[in-house]
């Protein structure tokens, strides 16, 4: 399995508390991964780390052998990208602005766009359907809306790697399904996909790899969903005991929740 | 926003003309009134009898408006920026009473110091100032209700600390008077002189408005554009204080400047900085020059400094924005 960006024996902690334990990964160019496990476990932060936001206490992250604190962030920008979870949206800026704003890696300090960067903002628009939207401010538009604008705008830095924190939490069921499928397009077209998912389903559905943290900041397993998703993960990471199946629509694992309280956790 | 962008080149034709009249007119407005036309002539001929008047008391204090507007604007401009805070500015964080502070001990206490001990120890109590309230607001990460809640108790300490050696020092009052309240009264072209090293700082904050712009998405976002998050926003609060101070040591601590022009600017063209910052300038030099020559006009032969016309401008408006984001969105 061929991977440009490598995680290697990190730990990090907030203050007093440790948050990732000791985590190796690998993430597999040209996959969907999926970062699953309990809120507040770190899956965030992980992520983050995978961008050099948050400095480690120990171990690297690794970008073609090279270690990411060596590199300065201009330079990550061209080859990884975020969508990021929540993200403000500052007050009278338009969807082309933002999506224009996606090709500041390739720009001078004052940003001036040519031929090229027009042309990549048009496809990116295009691509997410917001183009009809391009005049309009970000805060005058749906969840959905505004969530395609992002992702416009993360399609715009054209980068092989674009990570992604929990995309469809704040979405209505239809704009999630929308965006999974935007998602799995790009991961056809050869992307390498990373996102931090809250649903589980939504995650075997989609992902080639799923990446389960335990609340103790350690990886509990990684691998293909098939072989991942099972009852017993789900006892121990999520202290739920679980019937796993398979959806009958995606040919993919599905966990459904026994009746009766939950132990543990 | 779009619509409002395109009237940027409109906005600059119409403010232009209205600035230069705005010259002239401070020109002629004070104790003694000119006619628009005596001013025009004492401008140009030697044989007026105004010449003295208008070119040497009135004409460096209409210039001197312009780059202190300007700085203390952009100085706002720069900290609203960097703390994604509309209610931000030097005055209201505490950098420009910090500046006062240190510039009024070497007034009054130290005494009779070169011209240029104003602008250092200014920018040294600014920076001073500014790196007190951002660790005393600081709480894993700065909330900007929190800033500005710190900012007001420190400049309340700072004033304090102003009025002490004035009483302290009665006998240098007078003198240091003029910083008390902020004013452009008795300033010459030595002072102008002083505030020449703004002119190159006002064009740099340009080189930081992309950046700015990429911040406002939020640290998260703005990394993975390729900024250096830590180092951009050290660059801008360093500029913003070196240019607030800057204003200060010729200027005293004129208030609300800081926070007003950035914000008509922002309502006229949009959050982009690289409008924002040009045209907040603008209205800053604008503004100081507009509240001096009502200052100076309306109770004349009295003269109300700058910075009391500033502050009656400026508090209802700061009263308007907090009662606005009330709802803790800021």
């Amino acid at each position: 399995m061929k991977a440009r960006l490598c995680v290697e024996r990190l730990t990090l902690d907030y203050g007093p508390r440790r948050v990732l334990d000791d985590i190796t990964l690998a993430i597999a160019e040209g996959a969907f991964t999926a970062i699953v496990g309990p809120n507040g476990c770190g899956k965030s932060t992980l992520l983050k780390t995978l961008l050099r936001l948050l400095v480690p206490r120990q171990g690297k992250v690794l970008l073609d052998g090279h270690d990411l604190a060596d590199i300065s962030p201009r330079t990550v920008s061209r080859q990884i990208a975020l969508l990021p979870q929540g993200a403000e949206s500052p007050e009278g800026l338009t969807v082309e602005e933002l999506v224009h704003y996606g090709r500041a890696p390739y720009q001078s300090w004052w940003g001036r766009a040519d031929h090229e960067d027009r042309l990549a903002v048009a496809q990116a628009m295009t691509h997410t359907g917001v183009t009809e939207l391009a005049e309009r401010p970000l805060h005058a538009l749906s969840g959905g809306q505004r969530q395609r604008a992002w992702l416009a705008m993360v399609l715009a830095q054209q980068t092989p790697i674009v990570l992604l924190d929990e995309p469809t939490t704040f979405l209505d069921i239809n704009h999630q399904h929308e965006l999974m499928e935007l998602l799995a397009g790009l991961r056809r077209q050869g992307r390498t996909l990373v996102a931090v998912l809250h649903d589980l389903n939504q995650a075997a559905r989609y992902a080639d790899v799923m990446v389960v943290l335990g609340p103790d900041g350690r990886i509990h397993d990684q691998g293909p969903p098939q072989r991942v998703m099972t009852a017993a993960m789900m006892q121990a990471i999520f202290g739920l005991s679980c019937h796993v199946d398979t959806d009958p629509v995606s040919a993919t694992p599905r966990v459904t929740p026994l009746a009766g309280a939950p132990k543990g956790c | 926003m779009r619509g409002t962008s395109t009237h940027a080149p409109l906005l600059l034709a119409a403010a232009l003309p209205g600035a230069l009249l705005l010259t002239l007119l401070s020109l002629a407005v004070g104790a003694v009134p000119l006619t628009l036309q005596d001013t025009w002539h004492a401008v140009w001929s030697d044989s007026s009898p105004y010449s003295h008047l208008v070119l040497q008391l009135r004409l460096p204090r209409t210039l001197l408006a312009w780059p202190v507007g300007a700085a203390l604007a952009v100085s706002g401009a720069l900290v609203q920026g960097v703390t994604r805070n509309p209610l931000a500015a030097p005055d209201v964080i505490g950098v420009t009473s910090g500046a006062g502070l240190a510039a009024a001990f070497v007034v009054l206490v130290l005494g009779d110091m070169p011209l240029w001990t104003l602008p250092l120890s200014a920018f040294v109590g600014g920076l001073a100032a500014a790196l007190l309230v951002y660790r005393l607001a600081w709480r894993g990460g700065v909330s900007p209700m929190h800033l500005v809640l710190v900012g007001v108790a420190v400049t309340q300490l700072f004033a304090a600390g102003i009025d002490y050696l004035a009483s302290a020092q009665a006998d240098r009052v007078a003198l240091a008077v003029i910083w008390l309240r902020g004013s452009l009264w008795g300033r010459n072209w030595e002072h102008l002189m002083l505030a020449l090293p703004l002119l190159p700082l006002l064009p740099a904050a340009l080189l930081l408005a992309q950046r700015l712009n990429l911040l406002a998405l939020g640290d998260a976002a703005a990394q993975a554009l390729g900024v250096s998050v830590n180092n951009t926003r050290r660059q801008a609060l360093l500029l913003a204080v070196l240019l607030a101070s800057g204003a200060v040591a010729v200027a005293g601590t004129v208030a609300f400047i800081g926070l007003l022009a950035p914000h008509l600017a922002r309502l006229l063209v949009g959050a982009d900085h690289r409008r924002l910052l040009p045209l907040s300038a603008l209205l800053g030099g604008l503004l100081l020059l507009l509240a001096d020559t009502l200052g100076r006009g309306l109770l004349s032969p009295l003269e109300v400094p700058a910075g009391i016309m500033t502050a009656l401008l400026g508090a209802p408006y700061f009263l308007y924005l907090l009662s606005r984001h009330r709802g803790g969105m800021i």
